[in-house]
């Protein structure tokens, strides 16, 4: 009995917690646990699942020329077992469960994660609390799992024109900072990678104080909160993480890579330097990138897929969910019989057009619209909003999250024309094009 | 003493609140409910979210088209957003834009496909739209050429990527002219050719509220969803309701092997042959040998083989597709060139295993674990409820499916699986394309 209260009382001091703040409440219980690590909850009693994930404040971002790749090399040997759980143990335990796990890197970080039945979740908690520092990292297991990682590398890149395409265009755009290389990292870098190169990341990065915890799903946070200390709070601290420190100087001009390959038909892709989701002006980005490219009813498929009939497909992206300024990007497939040059050009006046005129109240409306959907919309799915939350605490903080809607809702006209003189300059840009050329 | 009472009585209310919505698998997954007009409706009420889900399976799939017009029902089913009696196509997605919402529309093998999502406030107008393209596209001569001058380009595209060209030539190989051998050049050869007329005829004969099935789940009551429904389907003219069939595809009497050679660093792999039928009654045993052979991930003995140990590829699986008729049974993977031979060797050394030995005890276990254990997953967003709720009405699953699918897996023994494998794989007559640099790849097959 005494039991049951004491945990109404933590069930009450919770709710207290989470009364509604400013913005958005996302009813998330945040917890920093002693040894630094922070954990985030939110319940979500739709579907008797969970979603357990670690994420990890590493990414390419992390590494050196000559080593790429390591951190994502080193997420695939996540899989290869420590010494309490062997080699080939983990996902057969979470399968075994009826779990699903996997793991993806980018550039700024590396995340777990296990989806299962909620009655599942303290297995998660094991394994993941396990291989957080019991690593095996058996040699002849590296140098296999090296061996996947280039075929995954031939797979996604060597053997894809655009994607060879666009991994140059990134390697022109940064000449300062770590994302000018791929987080699969380059081929050769690939096959000079080392066991010691893992471990020295291992020990670097994968400690209670560089990571953080979020699981979404149908449990009570208390009981939650509890079990995740039990499986880590004995985790000892690792040392202070090492800066990254790179900035990336401002550009002064176009730069322009042509990349040559077989390839049916011509592509292309530009980007512009754009500040990250801290900067007020995101919001104005953001909403400036929907007009642009959010539906049939966007300013570029409208242009140049539906009326000029120019384009294959044409879209609009902005990476502002990154630790370091990112880039504002466009691309475009281009159709039989039109060249990359008109319709890089049909690109730029689109551009342009946000700078000489104001956009319609129809469209600034439309992209607010769309921005508040799909902020309802993504609570669908358990995964999703857990991956939102990794990516904005590990990048920069969850609550920025909680703001989001304010922030889009505050844009005006003005905004957008601001930013899109400010960021979408010409001697901000740098451009990919892949050339196609015949068989030999 | 008495507050406390009370408050213990709230929580004891509280935690029987939340083991009933635990439970939400104990009832069925949703309700079947035939409208007036012959529309079958399947509704899952979903009050958490603001959000309505809307996904309809239409019968008029590439497998009701004549035989001399491939793509035909798959560029009428992405024409029907592309113009209205009443809209533009420029009005129509102006509109579910304007509302944060989406819709689409698009061909398949056995069903075309129209999905809707929309905030519940927005329901109407999504609805309305979503009628509108089913009951009145005009089918514009613009449009259509647009349409066609577009798809042409995306399949001159797709010849860059290695998957879709070693698919098409496994596809060919297995199905011929079944239509479900109806590959991207066969659309490119009629496409320059198709009228008007062929489309609209198309959509007069085969879209109509008895060859559509609709999943309705979130934020809608039965009442709401029936009236709205009624009043948006209301008079809409029954289609011809034809259930074809297909000649089965010739049976391959011996190992075909098709080199493709292309200038790349991988030999992209496909090796199989016809499969089995979502009806077929040997569906489950097939699941869980499936499970084991190459369906289970990191479980599965091809990943364990190739990736695992020997490194040779990022992913190697086996499928067998659940469609209407038969679809194909295949074996995939990517190795670079060198490795081709030793990846194929081990792929067909793993096929004899399965239809020789028997499974292992814990293999057998595992793979009932994973299968049953992880329903709940399938069903855990709107559009995987959607998802399930049309394949229970299309393949006559009952809506006690999700409580009756552990039972039929876990009813699967050993000697079913050897069985079911000795069935349904044939070694000696698989097609295998190997597409890629013939020259390095050295094909010993």
């Amino acid at each position: 009995m005494k039991k049951a209260l004491r945990s109404v009382l933590v069930l009450l001091s919770i709710i207290i917690i989470a009364l509604p703040a400013a913005g958005q409440d996302l009813k998330v219980t945040e917890k920093v646990l002693p040894n630094g690590l922070k954990v985030l909850l939110k319940e979500e009693h739709k579907a008797p699942v969970v979603t357990f994930q670690v994420w990890y404040r590493v990414g390419s971002r992390n590494e050196r020329l000559g080593k790429t790749g390591v951190s994502h090399v080193l997420e695939h040997m996540m899989f290869k077992g420590t010494k309490k759980y062997g080699p080939k143990q983990f996902s057969q335990t979470v399968q075994r469960n009826g779990g699903n796990d996997n793991a993806f890197t980018s550039k700024d970080y590396t995340a777990y994660f296990e989806n299962f039945a909620a009655d599942r979740l303290e297995i998660a908690m094991d394994l993941e609390a396990d291989r957080m520092q019991g690593l095996l990292l058996d040699p002849k297991d590296f140098l296999s799992e090296r061996d996947v990682v280039m075929e995954e590398r031939r797979m996604r890149t060597e053997d894809d024109p655009t994607a060879v395409m666009g991994e140059q265009m990134m390697a022109a755009a940064f000449s300062a900072h770590p994302y000018q290389w791929p987080v699969i990292g380059w081929m050769a870098d690939l096959k000079n990678l080392t066991r010691d190169d893992l471990e020295k990341q291992y020990r670097t990065y994968y400690a209670p104080n560089n990571a953080t915890i979020v699981v979404v799903g149908d449990f009570e946070s208390a009981k939650v909160l509890a079990l995740v200390e039990r499986f880590f709070a004995g985790i000892p601290r690792g040392p202070e993480v090492p800066k990254v420190g790179a900035v990336e100087p401002k550009q002064l001009g176009e730069k322009r890579v042509m990349v040559k390959r077989e390839a049916e038909l011509p592509a292309v892709y530009a980007g512009y330097k754009a500040p990250t989701l801290r900067s007020a002006d995101s919001f104005a980005l953001n909403v400036l990138q929907g007009i642009l490219s959010s539906g049939k009813s966007s300013r570029l498929y409208r242009s140049l897929v539906y009326e000029k009939q120019i384009a294959l497909s044409a879209g609009g992206d902005y990476d502002d969910v990154s630790t370091d300024p990112n880039l504002f990007t466009l691309y475009a497939g281009v159709m039989p019989g039109k060249t990359a040059g008109e319709v890089e050009a049909a690109l730029y006046a689109e551009v342009e057009k946000f700078k000489n005129e104001p956009v319609s109240d129809e469209e600034l409306q439309k992209a607010k619209n769309q921005a508040e959907a799909q902020f309802i919309m993504s609570q669908d799915s358990n995964f999703y909003q857990a991956m939102l939350l990794g990516q904005f605490e590990t990048v920069a903080e969850w609550r920025l999250l909680e703001r989001y809607l304010d922030g889009i809702r505050a844009v005006t006209k003005d905004d957008i024309q601001r930013v899109a003189k400010q960021y979408l300059t010409d001697d901000d840009r740098t451009v990919g094009v892949l050339v196609p050329v015949k068989k030999p | 003493m008495q507050n406390e009472l009370h408050l213990i009585k709230r929580i004891l209310l509280l935690i029987i609140m939340l083991a009933v919505s635990n439970d939400a698998f104990a009832g069925p997954i949703g309700k079947r409910i035939v409208l007036d007009n012959g529309m079958v409706l399947l509704l899952s009420e979903r009050h958490e979210l603001p959000v309505v889900t809307v996904n309809m399976a239409i019968r008029a799939g590439s497998i009701v088209e004549p035989a001399d017009k491939p793509g035909l029902a798959s560029i009428t089913a992405s024409l029907l957003t592309q113009g209205t009696a009443t809209r533009t196509a420029n009005q129509i997605s102006r509109e579910i834009d304007f509302v944060g919402g989406a819709l689409s529309t698009g061909g398949g093998d056995d069903f075309a496909s129209a999905n809707l999502k929309v905030l519940k406030k927005d329901l109407r107008t999504g609805l309305d739209l979503l009628a509108d393209v089913l009951r009145y596209p005009v089918f514009d001569q613009k449009e259509i050429d647009r349409k066609v001058k577009a798809t042409l380009a995306s399949i001159q595209r797709q010849k860059e990527e290695p998957e879709v060209i070693a698919g098409e030539a496994f596809t060919k190989a297995v199905f011929g002219a079944h239509p479900y051998g109806r590959v991207n050049d066969d659309v490119a050869a009629f496409l320059p050719k198709i009228t008007r007329q062929d489309i609209v005829e198309f959509h007069a004969r085969h879209y109509g509220p008895n060859t559509c099935i609709l999943a309705v789940v979130g934020d809608i009551t039965e009442t709401e969803a029936v009236s709205l429904l009624t009043e948006y389907f209301r008079g809409w003219k029954p289609a011809e309701k034809i259930d074809p069939r297909h000649p089965a595809p010739p049976p391959i009497k011996k190992m075909t092997v098709r080199k493709m050679d292309k200038n790349i660093t991988q030999a992209n792999i496909a090796i199989g042959h016809v499969g089995i039928s979502r009806e077929n009654p040997d569906y489950y045993a097939v699941s869980v040998m499936n499970y084991i052979l190459g369906g289970g991930g990191f479980s599965s003995r091809l990943m364990d083989n190739i990736r695992d140990n020997r490194g040779l590829a990022y992913d190697v699986h086996s499928s067998f597709a659940p469609q209407k008729e038969p679809g194909p049974f295949q074996v995939w993977t990517q190795t670079k060139s060198e490795s081709a031979n030793e990846a194929i060797t081990e792929i067909f050394k793993e096929l004899e295993r399965i239809r020789t030995v028997p499974v292992t005890d814990s293999e057998l276990a595992d793979a009932k674990a994973y299968l049953t254990g992880s329903f709940p997953l399938r069903m855990d967003t709107s559009a995987k409820i959607a998802g399930i709720l049309t394949s229970i009405e299309i393949f006559n699953l009952g809506l006690d499916y999700p409580q009756r699918y552990p039972g039929l897996i876990n009813a699967v023994t050993k000697e079913d699986i050897l069985r079911v494998a000795r069935k349904y794989i044939a070694p000696d007559r698989t097609v295998v394309v190997v597409l890629g640099n013939q020259e390095k790849i050295k094909l010993k097959y």
